[in-house]
């Protein structure tokens, strides 16, 4: 059976719309232009067809960069979500210490993209960076500079850092949310820990996991700043990923022809990632709906 | 039109615009006219007329975009329009 909706309260978003068109409609709309044709300056373009998309899709470099970026976003998803849960699960949920743990768990969110960058460019310096001069101290040789493993780790562990409260605070929100009640009936059925994860706070944590997981995919996916402060894309090209790679190629080499169709094909991915995330996630729901109707 | 010309329009990207901006007009005349629901089609995805829309113009972009990087201009790109407008009507009426 179908089931009409009312369409009229879209008029209530329409400011909102407008915003956007101006902020993110128009912008895209010139990179599209701009994707089809060549510039060299002071407004004068040349008509380039598809030229650039065939050169990028074919581009081993954007393919390498695109590969990076698929691989980072993939590890910060496996750790932060799972990480982000455990850690929701162990903070308190009554007395003084749920302030000063909300209060903490915060911290990391406020501090800038590019001084997060700095801390860990210093923090893991083997001279004079207690990350780095320990390690090294302990017979590990860790180089973040020449060494592509550690550079990669040193950006993973920076980004856990950085974002994986977040993660935490909106599990911690969905779990401050299921009614006592639920565990009572839990308690009286004998159910074990695990059960109670599993059939009680996994279910009810389900939507707001599902706005983490799109926001760290969606986040980790452009991650720029914090990469680009640490190791400037290196050793080599290890840690240049897509934006730092749109980045050269917009304002390093003044190619706007070729960043604009990087930048399409780039939303295109997040865009059909983000679609998958969330189609995914909520399929449960949907095969119910689509049951009920 | 000069305080436009940061935009660098052409004649192409604004005829894909416009029907772009075209589709979306029809789809609310269409959906006024003729109130749809939710339906669970092959894709096993319960799915509005606007998100079978998005599925298709989604489609669309890769597909287009798999024709340049697989074959390339040659045979001409209209044909992965043509492509895109099948998977379109397909997905409208069995997604």
């Amino acid at each position: 059976m179908n089931k009409p909706f009312d369409n009229r309260a879209w008029f209530l978003v329409l400011p909102v719309f407008l915003l956007v068109a101006f902020s993110a409609i128009l912008p895209l709309m010139t990179v599209v232009n701009y994707s089809v044709q060549d510039t060299f300056g002071n407004n004068q373009f040349f008509w380039a067809g598809t030229d650039w998309y065939v050169q990028l899709l074919a581009s081993e470099r954007f393919h390498q960069a695109l590969g990076r970026q698929l691989l980072f976003s993939a590890i910060i998803l496996l750790i932060q979500i799972p990480l982000g849960v455990l850690i929701a699960l162990c903070m308190p949920r009554k007395g003084w210490t749920v302030s000063l743990t909300l209060v903490l768990m915060a911290l990391p969110l406020l501090i800038p993209w590019n001084v997060v960058g700095t801390i860990w460019q210093v923090f893991g310096r083997g001279d004079i960076g207690l990350l780095g001069y320990t390690l090294n101290r302990i017979g590990l040789d860790y180089n973040y500079v020449n060494n592509i493993g550690d550079a990669w780790v040193t950006i993973v562990v920076m980004d856990v850092w950085h974002w994986t409260s977040l993660v935490a605070l909106l599990a911690y929100a969905g779990l401050r949310s299921i009614p006592d009640a639920y565990y009572q009936a839990a308690k009286i059925d004998g159910a074990s820990r695990w059960s109670i994860f599993r059939l009680i706070q996994l279910p009810k944590m389900k939507h707001v996991l599902i706005i983490a997981v799109l926001l760290r995919f969606m986040d980790s996916f452009m991650i720029y700043t914090e990469p680009f402060v640490l190791t400037g894309g290196g050793p080599g090209n290890s840690t240049t990923f897509l934006s730092i790679d749109l980045v050269k190629l917009a304002l390093g080499q003044f190619d706007l022809g070729p960043a604009a169709a990087m930048s399409i094909v780039y939303f295109l991915v997040i865009l059909l990632l983000s679609w998958v995330f969330y189609t995914v996630m909520t399929r449960d729901e949907n095969e119910r709906q689509g049951g009920a109707s | 039109m000069e305080s436009l010309a940061w935009m660098a329009w052409t004649w192409q990207t604004a005829t894909f615009f416009s029907v772009i901006l075209l589709i979306l007009i029809g789809m609310t005349i269409w959906e006024r006219v003729s109130p749809s629901g939710e339906r669970v089609g092959v894709l096993r995805l319960s799915t509005t007329r606007g998100d079978r829309l998005f599925i298709s113009l989604l489609g669309a972009a890769y597909i287009h975009l798999a024709w340049l990087g697989l074959i390339g201009t040659e045979p001409a790109l209209y044909w992965a329009t043509f492509i895109s407008l099948v998977y379109a009507l397909g997905v409208f009426r069995w997604a």
